[in-house]
């Protein structure tokens, strides 16, 4: 069994976390894959020098990602005796976790449901109800 | 940081104070710097524009033209064979996900594109329109076509010879092409060419990306306030531009990239609008076009003053040739250097051949240029110089009454749209001077700083100066680029062309695949 864990950076992401421990504990073998999506756009305005600097942000905001947000996850599952692995990439969240879970074979994407609100998650849906219309593998959103 | 802030202090302070004691001879203090600026721009303006011997025709106009063509025939026509491919790469679709969050195509072509749409487009072309009559859309539109394969060249040459640093940032442009080019193939004389290219840059940075802009910036709010000295504008200008490319406060900039496109799209719907409300009329105006380009319709020069005009307005809207565009570009991490050049050959096309081309036919289509209703032909102002036109406006203020004759409110919308657009070519000039810049006196803090401040200062001088020798200079540095800049093409197009043919056969035999997303 395959499991693709899509992590947020906030604290709802440990929930995600705890439930594929659980998961993972119950399946004879299980790999977990923890995914973190720095929200990016290829179609977004930038001026001649963000674009001269872009690709060493974009290293900053990877190395910036692992350290904080996936390493620290990929280490408590591992500790928990379980077989974990991490990934961080640029792009539409919702698009980018189906992605990495299609290409891996993943059986299920587990992911938080939505902390944030507001009004651009009220009109255009948030990542978390993006992924669950969206994905071609089943998804558990965990409360 | 806070030598930063302070530095920052003083030099409002400085604007503040001098702009106190001048404020009673404000008038006097305009015709002042336009005086010594037409006076010491004078001999280099006259150099850049002398006639071919023997004709009227302006040597430069020739050699953009004659480039373009020869690139269009060295590389068989790329710009209508890529066409479709070029907009499958910025689309993305042969772009690696495993690269997402690097520049995009996308971005690449945007940035570039923010830095030519702008005046060129609006008060340019009604400059051109204004003296050569509708026939020089014609030769504009062919100019655009042409300046796709010389965009196409300097593009591709930019990302493949840019200098990148160990932490991650990139230079490139002309003068790096050039130096690394020449050096590859064994040639002499690519430092001097760069150098030569880097001065000419500043140049242009500092007269066509700064003081026109400024110039025409003051026109249109003047226009709508009434009369008032350049300087203040100037002032106003140069104190948010300093903020942005000194202070750092990204906020600004970041703004007006995401409102300047808007801004784009609004005008073209608005040019379509008018077009649409007058359909009747636009077989009348390609008529007057194509009738225009090959006589002239009795306008100033004849033809040939159409011809001028027209490749003149459409250099000096797309930079084709100029290799301003190859500095934007060469940001983007490709494996295939040749692939940012197809992206690049749509900027003449959408910047000349769709945008410019509106404006010349709202115009056109507006009856703001008086015919003669016995000859047919357009009647010349008083002077002799332009066409007469309805209320003897030129520049931005004719393209603002031609929109104002058919949607009433528009010239309040093109004025936003004219300071953006003026804002946004400043921010994107300012950035390729200064690479200019560091290329001559290297990469540092201080180094760029006196940069900076030089830039704004020459936006207050652009901006209290009058259009005549503002437009002048401008031209003059922005074609000082060309003539290096084509120059060195000639010598590097060979690299070009050995990387278009590897490219091609690689693209037919399926080597070259699109990702699925």
């Amino acid at each position: 069994m395959k499991l693709v864990i899509g992590l947020d950076g906030h604290s709802s992401g440990e929930k995600a976390l705890d439930f594929a421990k659980i998961v993972a504990a119950k399946a004879d073998s299980c790999e977990l894959i923890v995914v973190y999506v720095i929200e990016w756009s290829p179609f977004s305005f930038q001026t001649a020098e963000e674009n001269a600097q872009r690709h060493k942000r974009r290293e900053e905001e990877i190395a910036l990602a692992m350290g904080r947000v996936v390493n620290p996850a990929v280490a408590s599952l591992i500790e928990a005796g379980l077989s974990a692995r991490g990934i961080v990439r640029h792009g539409d969240v919702a698009d980018t976790i189906d992605k990495i879970a299609r290409d891996e074979g993943a059986t299920q994407i587990v992911i938080a449901r939505s902390s944030t609100g507001g009004l651009t998650s009220r009109l255009f849906g948030s990542s978390t109800a993006n992924l669950v219309m969206n994905a071609h593998v089943p998804v558990t959103v965990v409360a | 940081m806070l030598t930063i802030q302070r530095f920052l202090l003083s030099i409002g302070t400085l604007f503040v104070l001098s702009g106190q004691a001048v404020a009673q001879e404000a008038a006097t203090l305009d015709e002042r710097v336009n005086e010594i600026f037409a006076a010491s721009t004078g001999w280099f303006v006259n150099g850049i524009f002398a006639p071919i011997p023997g004709t009227t025709f302006p040597w430069i106009v020739m050699w953009l033209v004659v480039g373009a063509t020869v690139f269009t025939l060295y590389f068989a026509f790329v710009q209508f064979r890529f066409f479709g491919h070029a907009i499958s790469l910025v689309k993305g679709d042969y772009s690696d996900p495993n690269d997402a969050g690097e520049v995009s195509h996308f971005q690449a072509l945007a940035t570039a594109l923010s830095g030519t749409v702008g005046l060129g487009n609006i008060a340019g072309v009604a400059v051109a329109v204004g003296i050569g009559g509708p026939g020089a859309t014609f030769w504009m539109i062919l100019a655009g076509l042409l300046g796709m394969a010389s965009k196409f060249t300097e593009c591709t040459l930019g990302v493949k010879y840019r200098n990148e640093y160990p932490d991650g940032s990139v230079s490139g442009g002309p003068m790096y092409y050039i130096s690394k080019g020449f050096d590859e193939l064994g040639l002499p004389g690519g430092k001097i060419l760069a150098i030569l290219f880097s001065i000419f840059c500043i140049l242009g940075a500092l007269g066509g990306g700064n003081m026109f802009q400024a110039n025409q910036a003051h026109a249109q709010i003047s226009g709508i306030v009434g009369d008032y000295p350049g300087w203040i504008t100037g002032v106003i200008f140069a104190g948010v531009v300093f903020a942005v490319i000194v202070g750092g406060i990204k906020s600004i900039a970041n703004v007006t990239e995401k409102i300047v496109p808007f801004m784009g799209v609004l005008y073209v719907g608005a040019a379509l609008i008018v077009l649409i409300v007058n359909y009747d009329l636009i077989g009348w105006a390609f008529g007057q076009i194509f009738a225009g380009a090959f006589t002239g319709l009795g306008v100033a020069g004849g033809f040939v003053g159409a011809l001028i005009q027209g490749f003149k307005r459409a250099a000096f809207s797309n930079e084709a040739g100029v290799g301003s565009a190859a500095i934007a570009h060469s940001a983007v991490r490709t494996k295939e250097p040749i692939t940012e050049g197809f992206v690049s050959l749509l900027e003449p096309f959408i910047d000349t051949v769709v945008i410019c081309t509106m404006t010349a036919l709202v115009i056109t289509i507006s009856g703001q240029l008086l015919i003669d209703p016995t000859t047919g032909n357009y009647m010349l102002n008083e002077a002799g110089s332009a066409i007469a036109t309805v209320g003897d406006t030129s520049g931005v203020a004719l393209t603002s009454a031609a929109f104002g004759s058919a949607i009433s409110w528009f010239p309040y919308v093109l004025a936003v749209a004219v300071i953006l657009f003026a804002f946004s070519t400043m921010i994107s000039w300012s950035y390729y001077g200064l690479k200019a810049w560091t290329y001559l006196f290297g990469e540092g803090k201080t180094s760029e700083l006196v940069f900076k401040v030089i830039f704004c200062i020459f936006i207050v001088i652009g901006a209290a100066a009058s259009l005549g020798p503002v437009i002048d200079f401008s031209d003059a540095a922005i074609f000082a680029m060309a003539v290096v800049n084509i120059t060195a093409l000639y010598f590097l197009m060979k690299v070009v062309k050995k990387e278009l043919n590897s490219y091609s056969t690689r693209l037919k035999a399926g080597e070259i695949k699109k990702f699925t997303h």
